[in-house]
């Protein structure tokens, strides 16, 4: 266990800082390092600090959610299926986003855009809850998500639409698909106390989730609270995936393939899975925004482009493997 | 010891009263046989007594806290669940559970009842196997280990040996029984009369919304109320190998 | 049928290409694409014009006689893009939809290349001349352009006035630069033009040189915003932001950008002077000239 957390962290560092090391402008290493962390003002400076380093972590803020947020629902709804994205928490997330944005909102008042995210965040985990709820199949679990995330989909079409801004229509394609390009420290700053608040509610879900592979009621009758755990559970989603797609757009399949991978290597006990996936999600980020920059550089392609080309055969392969099972 | 206390226990379910005014007191060393037909409320007594569902009436379990609660009564619900590929090892310490801190991690003591409760199922040479490939009477017996695991006076197993084969069930009945011997107060629903009949020191068996009879096997297994509650006639012998009761036929 | 995909397929690279070129085409994105046909002018001049783009309208507008345009497109009386927001109220206002242009019984359809090829399919096949103009991307382009409106309104002598007085404006702009500072144009998404666009051209015309040439950005493309920080231009120009909120034109407000551009000279594009290719290009030109001149402390 502890050798796993130490290979996830070193690969997390590493990540980190080829991320602060790739980009168009084509610095060399120490020269990059050096105005990163002297700071002579110099425009190589201002690349460093303002265009890679919140861009660096951002990718790990938001890995690291994803993979946790991801972690903690499949869990909560013992189901592997479960994901972020994929159930349409994002997407509402998304569409919160927008809304706070093209009302004026999150002009008028900063915070005013993680918050409405996280208010779309938080309706889009409780629909699924009500609708597809703990222990329920996979089927109903990818129904309700379809069925939130196209809803959340259209009304934020109709509210890009809707803008005067003639270019508000095209985001539609960032919002769906999310991308770290030229964020600024100001995202990373809108973003990180909300997450934090996510974290710390998500990674205190431990104990009960493991108590809750044996089923709600022997996990209430070893003296897990169900209540408190599941509210626990919505808000530091809805907290930490809001707060992320605020900044980023949506990002879709961290939190389904992190855990997948993740899960054998830790013995599959949730209480474990969190940890590692929060490492996992942040070095998969990291590492799929490197490769949009390294595959296209020229091109602003869009970070859930790769993440869903990882992604999407991981689910197919599940879906096919449940049906094996009959679940 | 502890006992399991219940006074005038009333459940009602969407607005449909499933029993009422049950009251009964169960003390250490019994090993408690809970009868009665499919719908006649014997899940729902069980939990409405750990005081998961809400009642009318008291329960002594259902007034601890939680954590109070988890370290007094060990519960196996029906639904044989192990929802991810965790080791039987690892599905037996969850017993251990309310046993720990927050954050707090397993002692030598916590240890050492994982070991004593994998010994007592047989399930020394499978601790390290993913408990979701095992058969489905080997998953039983592991969350019966696990429920040992969790060291409580008081038992409750809802239908714990339903789907095993007849060397299981028994095996399984026995360990009960054990447990029972050894001063613990044990609670089970079954559907086989015959190791009702068999087993138990006492028989609850449940009916026309309340307990219709309490008492060892001899007294509540009577013709009369089988046909009554159940609508069936059966064979019951005290034997020189133990009291044999076999259903023969339906009534009704 | 294979002909048809090939267009459609380039059609396609086309928009993209405008949408890549920059947000000061967003006015013209929403009339989409079309093809050259053979000229459509007879022998007697088109006396009920309809135009659906907004660098027609203008250039129509400039050249028809009194009566002989009857629409333009909605986008022409948009002070936003379009110069000539004032002039275009006096005519019918059309959104170059098939059905409204032709119930409109034009005897003669200027449509954009970008215009959508659905509609002007649709008008030929109802029997109306369509002529599409394709965009400018330079000086003597824009000439060309006027020149071939005069011939297809018949209104030649009007149409070779405004070339010499282009001509003339031009040429006393092009004599005044001595020094040559360097600029970046920088448009939401982060946006270029290179020297191969109108707006290029007008850059070098009011006597800047393109710093993203050297940076190897010929036409429209997207230029990271590191490389901007790092190409080190005099003047960074940048799009007037359209009402309502937008990601592509929040970017403009990155703490680089506004960090970069402290100290330094700084430049908005008026959409209406940039977009099209008519004379009012000059007017950017001057604007941009006067530009220059503060920073390089050049008189007159």
């Amino acid at each position: 266990m502890k050798r796993l957390a130490v290979a996830l962290t070193l690969a997390v560092i590493a990540l980190f800082m080829a991320s602060l090391l790739v980009g168009p402008a084509g610095v060399g290493l120490s020269e990059s390092l050096s105005a990163l962390f002297r700071g002579d003002g110099g425009p190589l400076t201002l690349v460093m600090r303002e265009i890679r380093l919140p861009r660096a972590l951002l990718a790990v803020m938001i890995g690291a959610s994803l993979g946790l947020a991801g972690a903690a629902m499949q869990g909560y709804l013992r189901n592997p299926l479960a994901e972020p994205g994929l159930i349409g928490v994002s997407g509402s997330a998304a569409f919160g986003a927008v809304l706070a944005i093209h009302t004026g909102l999150s002009a008028a008042f900063a915070l005013g855009l993680p918050l409405m995210a996280l208010a779309g965040a938080l309706l889009g985990v409780l629909l699924v809850m009500l609708l597809a709820g703990p222990g329920g199949t996979s089927l109903t679990l990818i129904l309700a998500g379809i069925a939130v995330s196209s809803l959340a989909g259209s009304l934020t079409s109709l509210v890009l639409n809707l803008s005067p801004n003639p270019f508000a229509a095209n985001e539609i394609v960032f919002w769906m698909m999310g991308s770290l390009a030229d964020r600024s420290m100001a995202h990373v700053w809108l973003a990180l106390p909300l997450m934090l608040v996510g974290w710390g509610l998500l990674a205190l879900l431990g104990r009960g989730l493991d108590a809750l592979t044996l089923g709600e009621d022997a996990a209430e009758a070893m003296g897990v609270g169900l209540r408190g755990l599941r509210l626990k559970l919505v808000i530091g989603t809805a907290c930490v995936v809001g707060a992320g797609t605020a900044v980023a757009g949506a990002i879709g399949f961290v939190g389904l393939v992190v855990p997948h991978i993740l899960r054998p290597l830790v013995g599959a006990r949730p209480s474990r899975l969190l940890w590692a996936s929060t490492l996992g999600g942040a070095a998969m980020v990291l590492a799929a925004d490197i490769a949009v920059r390294v595959v296209l550089p020229a091109r602003d392609l869009k970070l859930g482009v790769l993440t869903a080309l990882v992604g999407a055969p991981l689910f197919l392969h599940l879906i096919l493997k449940q049906r094996r099972e009959r679940i | 010891m502890t006992n399991l206390t219940l006074s005038r226990l009333s459940v009602t379910l969407r607005r449909r009263e499933v029993f009422r005014d049950v009251s009964l007191s169960i003390g250490g060393g019994e090993f408690v046989g809970l009868i009665g037909p499919n719908g006649s409320g014997k899940t729902t007594l069980m939990r409405a007594a750990l005081g998961v569902l809400p009642h009318d009436g008291t329960s002594s379990l259902a007034r601890l806290s939680p954590s109070r609660r988890a370290r007094t009564v060990a519960w196996m619900p029906q639904a044989r669940e192990i929802a991810w590929p965790v080791s039987v090892e690892d599905v037996v310490m969850l017993g251990r559970l309310p046993h720990l801190g927050t954050g707090q991690r397993p002692s030598a003591n916590d240890r050492a009842h994982v070991d004593k409760a994998l010994s007592r199922m047989e399930l020394d040479d499978m601790r390290h196997r993913a408990a979701t490939r095992l058969s489905g009477g080997e998953q039983a017996r592991v969350l019966i280990a696990r429920a040992l695991a969790q060291d409580t006076p008081i038992l409750m197993a809802d239908e714990p040996v339903a789907g095993l084969d007849p060397a299981h069930q028994i095996s399984t009945i026995r360990s009960f029984g054990k447990l029972a011997e050894s001063g613990k107060c044990v609670l089970v629903s079954l559907h086989d009369l015959g190791l009702a009949a068999r087993h138990c020191t006492r028989i609850l068996m449940m009916g026309d919304g309340g307990i219709v009879a309490d008492g060892p096997p001899r007294d509540v297994l009577t013709p009369d109320r089988l046909a009554h509650v159940f609508g069936i006639t059966a064979w019951y012998r005290d034997t020189d190998q133990g009291p044999v009761c076999q259903p023969l036929e339906v009534i009704r | 049928m294979v002909r048809r995909a090939a267009r459609c397929i380039s059609a396609f690279r086309r928009a993209s290409e405008i949408l890549r070129s920059g947000p000061h085409h967003a006015a013209a994105l929403t009339a989409l694409l079309s093809w050259a046909s053979p000229a459509a002018s007879g022998d007697a001049a088109p006396m009920r014009v309809a135009s659906m783009n907004l660098c027609t309208d203008q250039l129509a507008m400039l050249i028809a006689q009194q009566g002989q345009l009857h629409s333009v497109s909605y986008l022409a009386s948009d002070p936003r893009s379009s110069a000539m927001a004032d002039k275009a109220a006096g005519y019918v206002e059309n959104h170059g939809l098939a059905e409204e242009i032709y119930l409109m019984q034009p005897d003669l359809v200027i449509a954009g290349q970008y215009s959508t090829q659905a509609t002007t399919a649709m008008l030929r096949r109802l029997g109306i001349p369509v002529e599409v103009f394709p965009p400018a991307t330079s000086l003597e382009d824009v000439r060309a352009r006027i020149l071939r409106m005069g011939d297809i309104l018949h209104r030649q002598v009007q149409a070779r006035e405004l070339v010499a007085e282009f001509d003339a404006r031009l040429g006393h702009l092009r004599q005044q630069v001595t020094q040559r500072p360097e600029a970046v144009l920088y448009y939401a998404n982060g946006y270029t033009s290179g020297d191969s666009t109108l707006a290029g051209q007008i850059l070098l015309a009011a006597g800047f040189e393109n710093a993203t040439t050297r940076a190897g950005y010929g036409a429209g493309a997207r230029l990271p915003l590191e490389v901007l920080v790092m190409t080190i231009p005099d003047i960074v120009i940048t799009s007037r932001p359209y009402p309502g909120a937008s990601r592509s034109e929040a970017m403009l407000d990155h703490p680089a950008v506004r960090a970069f551009r402290t100290g330094r000279a700084g430049a908005t594009m008026t959409d209406h002077d940039w977009v099209c290719g008519t004379p009012y290009v000059l007017r950017a030109i001057e604007e941009l000239a006067e530009t220059r001149r503060a920073i390089t402390g050049e008189t007159r």
